[in-house]
């Protein structure tokens, strides 16, 4: 029962990542229906960012607002630069574009950190808190770290003037121009926005998986599954969806353990993790494209 | 003849005379040399696989690197453990691939646009972890890979195993060429660029869309297979780790780069990748050991430039240049 609750925190915590990734990916989706396929590196990235700052004497959080505001930068930078000139291209050359976005911040990272795996600090001592044999400090941390970004968005969305702008620029453009609204900046923003909710992912993982150039594949494969249970045009199914996949992820590993435990029978187990994201997202897209909260997009011919 | 085909078969008349220059140019001719020359045609194979589907049939795929990957263990597993000679794997892999297409292009027939290359990106992603499955380890030897026997020169030819092997690369390529061209030039290749160009058009006049696109994905990657197949012999060694979404992503670095629907465009994109690719390595090793910089230059920033930047600059790709400046300047004249 025990190994159980532990797994379920786990599945929690890694939901959590998930969910931020999840939800970076959704906010630009709906602003442009473009899937951000370099979001994962883009989060590696701003996590080597906050690294660099804290070898360079700062400390954890210092480092964690600096590198957040920093992918904010970078994110409007590249809306502006590569893709605001491309948003009549065809789909090809946008997923081009964000391939190419992938190689280049991969290959700039171990260029200038090099590929060798790096330990990365948790800002949560050993022993603080989290709750003995079921959820460690570095779990519990990461759940409440994302916890509190999700609400500052939703407060931001919901209640202030900007994010209203940025909703209605993303769902009506036309309209939200009409009534003066810079619809462009609106996406740039949240691009902006997109890559500081995806370090903050970035950042809270590296102490789990480590600090390396290509950390974040897995991780990027199952935010894809987590925004397209939840539904990929719904940034509150995308989150909810980012924590079932990650308890789902962990339950599937563990009912794989327990049957091997007692029919000796390996069927399936941690090795597996990204082929079950595979699965869910093939299930996904074939069987239930709007998952479960989203919107079922009707085409007109 | 036309122009073209005098053009075709001039160059493989060079790429024939080539290796046996060896003795008369030794500085030009290498074993190494040719090997590289036998890569890029493996590379060219490959991204016509990829060019069938995207440049042709307009479904995109970003995972390409999994039916590569398919081939070259498929060929790997039946030299290992079954002693099937190298060049009877290539057909047998081809099949393999074909099946295993058809049976993605399925699903991948409700999906569209970002959809489809979203699948497919997890298709990438999952493939070296799909290798190291344990029930399959027996077959695959897990992390290890499989090493096997390089390809021997048969009939007692004269020729090193480099030269006998950029033979049959070429063989291999050359038939797969003229394959691709005739179905393109037939109507089933029309009723593949119907479907890309105006879906629905084409199925009011008849074509079975379901049909065309799901066996088109299934031939995409048998070639793309074969190509894997022929990498397992080439290099004589496989493993899980080296099948990873970089290898997808220099598909399609050689789609973009050659020539998004063209055949002309896939032998450049081929030999394009697989250039950048060495003299990354070349750059990356002079950067650390002669300069002394801790900069651990990867082809991959060269790559993603380059998409980027073709993209913006000649989105038809080096053979779409090529052939508007052909065009230009027969005009002026």
């Amino acid at each position: 029962m025990e190994q159980f609750l532990q797994q379920i925190a786990s599945g929690l915590a890694n939901g959590a990542i998930y969910a931020c990734v999840a939800l970076a990916l959704v906010m630009i989706y709906v602003s442009t229906d473009h899937i951000n396929f370099a979001q994962g590196e883009m989060a590696m990235f701003s996590t080597y960012l906050s690294w660099q700052l804290m070898t360079w004497g700062l400390s954890f959080w210092v480092a964690f607002v600096l590198a957040v505001a920093l992918s904010f930068v970078l994110g409007v930078v590249i809306e502006r630069a590569i893709l605001r000139p491309l948003h009549t291209a065809p789909v090809l050359s946008i997923i081009v574009v964000f391939i190419g976005l992938l190689a280049i911040f991969n290959a700039l990272a171990g260029a200038i950190w090099s590929y060798l795996i790096k330990e990365y600090p948790s800002p949560f001592p050993k022993g603080s808190f989290g709750i003995a044999g079921v959820i460690g400090p570095h779990q519990l941390g990461v759940v409440v770290v994302t916890l509190i970004v999700l609400t500052l968005l939703f407060v931001f969305f919901r209640y202030t003037p900007l994010g209203l702008a940025m909703r209605a620029a993303a769902q009506n453009p036309q309209m939200a121009r009409l009534v003066g609204v810079r619809v462009d900046w609106m996406l740039a923003l949240g691009w902006g926005l997109a890559a500081s909710v995806g370090a903050v992912a970035g950042i809270m993982v590296a102490h789990i998986v480590y600090l390396d150039p290509n950390m974040m594949g897995g991780i990027l494969l199952y935010a894809f599954a987590s925004a397209l249970v939840g539904g990929i045009s719904n940034p509150a199914g995308a989150v909810a969806g980012g924590f079932i996949v990650g308890i789902l992820e962990n339950m599937v590993a563990f009912a794989g353990n327990q049957i091997e435990k007692a029919t000796g029978v390996y069927i399936i187990g941690n090795g597996e993790k990204l082929t079950v994201a595979l699965i869910i997202v093939i299930f996904v897209l074939t069987v239930k494209p709007a998952g479960l909260f989203g919107r079922v997009v009707v085409k007109r011919v | 003849m036309s122009d073209a085909k005098k053009w075709v078969l001039g160059l493989i008349a060079v790429a024939l005379v080539l290796p046996l220059l060896k003795p008369v140019l030794p500085d030009v001719v290498s074993d190494y040399r040719l090997f590289l020359i036998s890569t890029m045609i493996i590379a060219s194979i490959a991204v016509l696989g990829l060019n069938l589907l995207t440049g042709f049939n307009g479904q995109f795929s970003l995972g390409h690197g999994a039916f590569y990957a398919v081939g070259a263990y498929t060929a790997a597993v039946l030299m290992d453990q079954l002693n099937v000679p190298y060049w009877a794997t290539v057909p047998i892999a081809a099949i393999v691939c074909f099946i295993v297409g058809y049976l993605f292009g399925l699903p991948a027939l409700k999906l569209e646009g970002h959809y489809l290359a979203l699948a497919t990106f997890a298709l990438a992603l999952a493939v070296p972890q799909i290798l190291k499955y344990k029930w399959l380890e027996g077959l695959t030897g897990g992390v290890q890979g499989i090493v096997l026997p390089k390809p021997e020169v048969p009939f007692g030819l004269p020729l090193s195993e480099d030269q006998w092997l950029y033979y049959f690369c070429l063989f291999t390529m050359i038939v797969l060429f003229w394959a691709a061209a005739n179905m393109l030039n037939s109507r089933s290749g029309r009723a593949m660029m119907a479907i890309r160009d105006q879906n629905m058009a084409a199925e009011t006049t008849g074509i079975d869309i379901a049909l065309y696109k799901t066996v088109t994905f299934g031939i995409s990657a048998a070639y793309t297979g074969i190509a894997g197949a022929l990498s397992a012999s080439a290099i004589a060694f496989v493993a899980p780790d080296s099948f990873n979404i970089f290898l997808s992503i220099k598909f399609l670095i050689g789609l973009v780069v050659g020539g998004i629907g063209s055949l002309a465009g896939s032998v450049i994109g081929g030999i394009f990748y697989v250039l950048v690719d060495n003299s990354a390595q070349a750059l990356s090793q002079f950067i650390k050991n002669d300069l002394g910089l801790q900069f651990d230059l990867s082809a991959y920033a060269v790559f993603g430039v380059l998409l980027i930047a073709i993209i913006y600059l000649m989105p038809m790709g080096i053979a779409g240049g090529i052939y508007l400046m052909w065009h230009k300047l027969r005009g002026a004249r």
